[in-house]
């Protein structure tokens, strides 16, 4: 298992890319978060945004980001033929996706407190300029949404690294993970029926894991943050135990 | 060249994958089209709750509520009134629970005359308004402006009848008089009724505008309006037409006689041509084609990798030196994919809007009417959209030539800013990335009618888009254009 880790932390560590786009999570993340702050305004004096939600709304772009990173960690192999080597070398074919879940966890959790450590330093003196509710540390709701949100990133790269080791093609791969997590809050946005709305939203990876950034109006959300968050690691484990099964089973 | 594109619909049709994708991304459409999502309105949940409205004169649903206070004309005759004063109440803001004072900005009152006193019939109206000044308005629909004139400031307006002619006039004093305009109802019948009106329509106004949160309110409003100098002086009566409309109906519909030929006049409703959105009721046909953001990041997906694939298989050397000029190469990519998702969206959409309406009535939801035009123009613009986007998504595969990283800012580029303004985006931003994105094209799907003289949010949530369907179109063939010739050049000058 250490051999194995070892030999995925020097292919990710040694891959061109990887650091741009660790980079592009933190910049991404950052830069959507303070412009979505900028950006807002408030009439009629006492405006009921949440904060926490705002001051993270980058999330939702650095996730793609995340997201292609993972999908390269494993889609990169089957586009080179890299893989029949991989598989050779560590003929336990479980143990390699363990390895790789393990190492992309561990770039994403860093990539993603500095983004999520920046888009709140960033957007500090934003909510102070536009008159907004300030986010305090020692309040247990932000200390949950900052938190939540490395999670958030983090579980979200594993539920890429899970499909794209189904579906063997990064591209294929990175279109799918995209299109399952932008699907349903377009659609929960798109049907009017309030039942329905709250039923995507509660399903959907995104809609559900994006619940732990809520600091306002917990007893309004479809889904408890936690729980939410719970649901994005269900399709994450979901995701990776179908790779994995696909990936011991097939043909290499 | 047709050997080109047969050699490249061989390549497409004989991937299963591709085939495969491009079905499941129609039957995507379809199914989120037929999904019972939304229930009820009025109000009430389940079938049997559908909103009845009535139907303008020139085929539109319309809003017909006011108060008229009116006598019967046989033949030609004209009626003169001056609006001495408009006051009026708007819905409570966000924060408070109580009616604030104002004037709707559209609120009416005026003198107009009508095909009897059913709702929908036809008329003509001359009105002083809470902010656009005079304007004179008839069916429904049509709408011309007379002078401004500060708001609140008293205006002397009269209206006559000649056979079908309606001629409209204002005057400041009641001495020098200007014609607004003249307009035809066709089929007039010898009696109608003509008198004085009032009426204040629904309001709706932005309570805060930010990213990831839009907030709007509103309500019912309501005006009140004294008319003096009415002339020629006779018994007028008072009748509410549209009913109780909404909660101030039964309170404020009234009207007084304070004097000789003075008038005190309370109304609320609106004269006008239905809509949705905030301060409108219903669904659209539109509504039923939400799948086609799933349809579209399929067809965006299998077109990228139609290229991509190429390049990863090292197939394009063998494409390339079969056909050496490369530009047509690329050109018969685009037709073959284009059209292919053009089939898909044409067909999906077909089957939507005809069946997924079935649905919604079913469940009790009101349906804006639309033509067969409209109709025919969602139809065919919902393939034109996914048709041109899978170009686009062909010329950005050609550029970037890595899959991950072409599918990728494939869909950001044609995904993202819809769910961006769908979801997050505050109003005006989301308006904003609508007019230069390439999801600018989803205003070929839009059968709703923006009125200028309707006040409401016209939001893009609600099916309102910033640009006519042809100006739609064609900011996302621009982007399909540049992307391909983009990529033309870039072809032409790497090596494969």
């Amino acid at each position: 298992m250490i051999g194995a880790l070892r030999s995925e932390w020097t292919k990710l560590r040694t891959s061109p890319g990887t650091i741009w786009l660790l980079l592009a999570v933190v910049v991404a993340t950052v830069a959507v978060s303070a412009a979505a702050v900028a950006g807002t305004t408030c009439r009629w004096g006492g405006c009921d945004v949440d904060p926490a939600r705002l001051a993270l709304t980058g999330v939702q772009l650095g996730q793609a980001v995340a997201a292609i990173l993972a999908v390269l960690v494993i889609g990169g192999e089957y586009g080179t033929g890299m893989h029949r080597i991989t598989l050779t070398a560590v003929p336990r074919r479980g143990v390699v996706l363990v390895a790789k879940a393990v190492v992309v966890s561990a770039v994403i959790v860093a990539a993603s407190a500095a983004a999520v450590a920046g888009s709140l330093l960033a957007t500090r003196p934003l909510l102070r300029r536009n008159g907004l509710p300030a986010l305090s540390m020692d309040d247990g709701g932000a200390v949950r949404a900052a938190v939540g949100s490395v999670l958030y990133l983090t579980l979200v790269a594993l539920l890429a690294l899970g499909v794209a080791t189904a579906v063997r093609h990064s591209a294929a791969a990175i279109g799918a993970v995209l299109g399952l997590l932008y699907l349903f809050p377009i659609m929960a946005q798109a049907v009017s029926d309030e039942k329905w709305q709250r039923y995507l939203t509660k399903l959907g990876p995104m809609t559900a894991g994006l619940t732990i950034q809520a600091t306002k109006h917990l007893t309004e959300l479809p889904i408890a943050p936690w729980k939410g968050l719970g649901v994005l690691a269900v399709w994450s484990v979901g995701c990776l135990l179908a790779g994995g099964a696909l990936l011991v089973r097939r043909d290499a | 060249m047709r050997a080109l594109i047969q050699a490249e619909w061989t390549k497409f049709r004989t991937v299963p994958g591709w085939v495969i994708g491009m079905a499941i991304g129609g039957v995507l459409i379809v199914a989120f089209g037929l999904l019972p999502g939304i229930q009820g309105s009025c109000g009430q949940p389940g079938s049997g709750s559908e909103c009845v409205l009535p139907v303008g004169p020139e085929g539109q649903e319309v809003s017909d509520g006011f108060m008229f206070v009116h006598r019967p004309l046989s033949g030609d005759g004209s009626i003169t009134a001056r609006v001495a004063s408009m006051t009026g109440m708007l819905p409570p803001g966000p924060n408070d629970d109580k009616m604030r004072e104002g004037v709707a900005p559209w609120a009416k009152a005026g003198l107009l005359i009508k095909d009897g006193t059913t709702q929908g019939s036809a008329y003509a109206a001359v009105m002083l308004t809470g902010a656009h000044g005079v304007r004179l308005q008839h069916n429904f629909v049509h709408d011309k402006a007379g002078k401004p004139g500060p708001p609140g400031s008293a205006r002397w307006l009269r209206l006559t009848r000649t056979k079908e002619k309606i001629t409209a006039e204002e005057s400041a004093d009641g001495t020098t008089w200007t014609t607004v305009g003249t307009v035809t109802l066709a089929g007039l019948p010898q009696t109608v009724q003509i008198g004085l009106f009032v009426t204040s329509p629904q309001h709706a106004e932005g309570a805060n505008e930010s990213l990831g949160s839009f907030g709007s309110y509103g309500g019912p409003t309501m005006a009140t309006a004294v008319f003096d100098h009415v002339t020629p002086v006779g018994s007028l009566t008072g009748t509410r037409i549209g009913g109780p409309a909404n909660k101030y109906a039964d309170e404020l519909g009234g009207f007084e006689e304070t004097g000789e030929g003075v008038f005190t006049i309370t109304g609320t409703g609106d004269i006008a041509p239905a809509v949705g959105g905030p301060a409108g009721i219903g669904a659209s046909i539109s509504d039923t084609l939400l799948g086609t953001f799933a349809g579209l990041i399929m067809v965006v997906v299998i077109s990228t990798m139609f290229v991509t694939a190429e390049y990863r298989r090292g197939m394009m050397r063998t494409t390339l030196a079969a056909s050496p000029r490369r530009g047509r190469v690329l050109v018969a990519k685009a037709a073959v994919v284009g059209a292919v998702s053009f089939v898909v969206g044409v067909l999906a959409a077909a089957v939507v809007i005809t069946l997924g309406q079935k649905v919604l009535r079913d469940n009790g939801a009101y349906v804006h009417l639309a033509s067969t035009a409209t109709e025919l123009r969602v139809i065919v613009g919902t393939g034109v959209l996914l048709g041109v986007t899978a170009m686009l998504a062909v010329g950005l595969g050609a550029l970037l030539r890595r899959g991950t990283t072409a599918v990728t800012v494939a869909i950001v580029t044609t995904a993202l800013p819809y769910l961006l303004v769908m979801s997050v985006l505050p109003p005006t931003a989301g308006q904003w990335l609508l007019r230069i994105a390439p999801a600018a094209a989803f205003s070929m799907q839009q059968s709703l009618v923006e009125y200028e003289q309707v006040a409401n949010l016209y939001l893009p949530v609600d099916g309102y888009f910033p640009l006519s369907p042809l100006a739609g179109g064609a900011v996302l063939a621009g982007w399909a254009v540049a992307a391909l010739v983009a990529a033309a050049c870039f072809l032409r000058r790497r090596d494969a």
